[in-house]
């Protein structure tokens, strides 16, 4: 299958959709299906075939302002969430009124204005077919230039163009880490091993943090043809997608997407008619935080408890079952079509000079628009807080945002003006993660911040080695007693003396960023810390 | 000559214990299907009983320690059974944020029961999750598989009191 042919299905699928002119879409993502988007779904339905309206009820996925969900949009087809009337809160009861506005005016009462800066200041990549395509249609994906990316690889590119785009671009690892894409590409793929993998790291523990679990379940295809685009890319015939049990209906439609792609011909032993062959599995987690490191994953897909082992060896070279692995996050894979599309350079001209393309980040805690926003990377932190957030509700100040959940730190009020990338995040102590954003107003108390965060890491923490399976309890221990007003100076300075230790001798990840939570407040709120030490030592 | 290595026999002639074959088949009895065989045993059974650890064991050929050790390192694999009622509070930043931590004391003071126990009747299991992803609706609470957004602990325990 060559470019031109796929071309001619999606507009065939185009084709058949276009009788009816609009579409009125549900979101059935899992935040609104919580508040009962299923129920809306089936009245719309209902009350537009009474009418006999001249559009197609579609359930389809986040549209990111969760909080007033559910949310429904009326649109043309094809037309994004900006070129939409959109409305919030939706009740079964309010279906009539939405389909006699298909053709009409629009319903004033439940509005929810599209020209407001939560959507306005928004730049979706990843999420562009996210709340606009129903993700349990292989052709709505299709039909919306899905699966073009990695036709025009197999038929127009060598492996080694598909890196060398991939390195043009500038991606940067979206799990937290930052590391290039490109050359983590050309590291497996001048391996010479016959058998090679794909992983997609699907295990979003990060609490408060929820980008690719919209992502899985709004668009799956976009990471299948990423993963799938990888593979030709390194010369990988498998691939895993390790994602978590506690997201049931991203696991749900991910199977979806898995099948019908296969039986159209986008995976399996022959890919869109041409010699590369690859098959992607699901592998369940089972609730270890501890698995989103990649060596703790490998061991879990392998069916073994998931603990780390010490790297090097990377998994770029010996990674699953002992074979080259490549292993990056969802929201990266979902990049990937959108760079060989469009071109490396044009990624790069988005960003900053070191941090390139746009980045999703989950805003929640005690914000006014708690969703899923994508920005351009660079954005200010206030810009995002307080433009397209909303602020914070009652009037109240903001003390801090908490960055890269129990790994990262947090960025105080007065700091807010920093453009989000990885290198700014990094210099103020704390860091870019996976893109959860935790937003604390003035009533938060920083020491029980650091205390929550610490009593996940030590219940998180595998046992493996002793600074982090110890470190991590005395820690909690002191920090416990400092919060409950019977902590000491000399309680603190041990604390703070254990801090440098467990992150110096940790064996992973978990380990050596567990004190940044606590190495973060004490830099910034230390003040908070002292006025409840007691005297005495 | 490599020894034919003989399956242990179903447990019981309960039609669940195929469902369990049936995982372990589709990944050729190998090791590393271990993880999605315990899966099948709970979602079949509910948790992972000893004669379930053995049968796994014994079929994948891994010694049982190495199941024990499994089922025992990840979250969400249960050694007990669980009530008739679950009672899921979300303890992820969003939620504790927004007052996540009042909710499982009230369910405790109410019931008697902490995150972990299921209460002497069996009526109901109280857990705590590291994130449900509902981050939007914090506080949220996860009863029976239903996620209830925006809880107070009021209207929380009088939800509770109503099941049966």
């Amino acid at each position: 299958m060559n470019v031109d042919e796929l071309a001619e299905l999606a507009q065939t699928y185009r084709d058949e959709e276009a009788p009816l002119r609009h579409e009125v879409r549900v979101c059935m993502a899992a935040s609104c299906q919580s508040s009962g988007a299923a129920p809306v779904h089936d009245a719309l339905e209902k009350a537009c075939a009474d009418r006999g309206a001249s559009c197609k009820v579609k359930g389809v996925g986040c549209m990111g302002l969760c909080s007033a969900g559910p949310l429904v949009a009326v649109a043309d087809h094809g037309a994004d969430l900006a070129h939409s009337t959109l409305y919030r809160d939706v009740k079964p009861e309010d279906a009539a009124d939405i389909a006699a506005s298909v053709d009409g005016v629009p319903v004033e009462r439940l509005r929810c204005p599209t020209d407001q800066p939560f959507f306005a200041r928004q730049q979706r990549i990843v999420l562009e077919n996210s709340g606009v395509i129903d993700p349990e249609s292989f052709r709505g994906y299709v039909a919306a230039g899905g699966y073009a990316a990695l036709v025009k690889a197999l038929s127009e590119m060598t492996p080694a163009e598909v890196v060398q785009e991939v390195i043009a671009s500038g991606l940067r690892g979206r799990g937290g880490g930052g590391y290039p894409t490109g050359l983590k590409w050309s590291t497996v793929a001048k391996m010479s091993d016959v058998q090679k993998y794909v992983v997609c790291n699907a295990d979003e523990g990060d609490p408060g943090a929820f980008m690719d679990r919209a992502v899985l379940e709004s668009d799956p295809h976009r990471v299948l043809e990423g993963m799938a685009i990888a593979a030709y890319a390194i010369g990988a015939n498998k691939g895993y997608v390790y994602v978590r049990a506690e997201y049931p209906l991203a696991v749900e439609r991910l199977t979806t997407a898995i099948r019908k792609a296969k039986r159209s011909g986008f995976l399996g032993s022959k890919v869109a008619e041409t010699q590369f062959a690859f098959e992607i599995e699901i592998r369940l987690g089972a609730g270890a935080f501890v698995c989103g490191e990649e060596t703790a994953l490998m061991a879990s897909i392998e069916g073994l408890r998931g603990q780390p082992r010490p790297r090097p060896p990377y998994p770029a070279e010996y990674g699953l079952w002992g074979h080259p692995t490549l292993i990056n996050n969802v929201e990266t894979f979902a990049n990937i079509a959108p760079i060989i599309r469009n071109g490396g350079a044009w990624f790069a001209s988005i960003g900053t000079p070191k941090s390139k393309g746009t980045k999703v980040f989950a805003l929640a805690g005690t914000i006014e628009n708690t969703g899923l926003i994508e920005v351009p990377m660079g954005t200010t932190l206030r810009d995002i807080i307080e433009v397209i957030g909303g602020g914070i509700p009652g009037g109240k100040a903001v003390k801090a945002v908490q960055t890269g959940g129990p790994s990262g730190g947090c960025v105080p009020a007065p700091q807010l003006d920093i453009p989000v990338d990885y290198d700014s995040l990094k210099s103020l102590g704390t860091m870019m993660g996976s893109g959860g954003m935790i937003v604390m107003d003035e009533t938060s108390d920083m020491v029980d911040v650091a205390r929550y965060f610490m009593e996940f890491c030590m219940t998180e923490s595998c046992g493996k080695c002793v600074p982090c399976r110890a470190g991590t309890q005395q820690m909690h221990g002191l920090l416990d007693r400092i919060a409950r007003s019977q902590g000491t100076a000399r309680d603190l300075a041990l604390l703070e003396e254990l801090c440098e230790v467990v992150q110096a001798t940790s064996l992973c990840g978990l380990g050596q960023t567990a004190p940044n939570p606590v190495v973060s407040t004490l830099r910034y709120f230390r003040d908070e810390y002292e006025r409840k030490l007691v005297p005495g030592d | 000559m490599a020894l034919q290595q003989v399956r242990p026999t179903l447990p019981s002639d309960d039609k669940r214990w195929k469902l369990v074959n049936g995982t372990m088949r589709r990944n050729g009895y190998a090791g590393h299907a271990l993880i999605e065989t315990l899966h099948t045993v709970q979602d079949a059974f509910g948790y992972l009983d000893e004669s379930s650890l053995r049968f796994v064991a014994g079929s994948l050929d891994l010694p049982l320690s190495k199941v024990y050790g499994v089922a025992t390192f990840y979250h969400l694999f249960m050694l007990k059974p669980k009530g008739r009622h679950a009672c899921v509070v979300c303890a992820g930043t969003a939620c504790y944020i927004k007052g996540a931590g009042g909710l499982v004391d009230a369910v405790e003071h109410h019931f008697g029961v902490k995150p972990g126990e299921t209460t002497g009747d069996d009526r109901l299991s109280v857990l705590t999750a590291r994130c449900v992803g509902a981050c939007g609706l914090a506080p949220a609470v996860v009863i029976d598989g239903n996620v209830l957004g925006k809880q107070t602990a009021d209207g929380l325990v009088a939800k509770i009191g109503e099941l049966r």
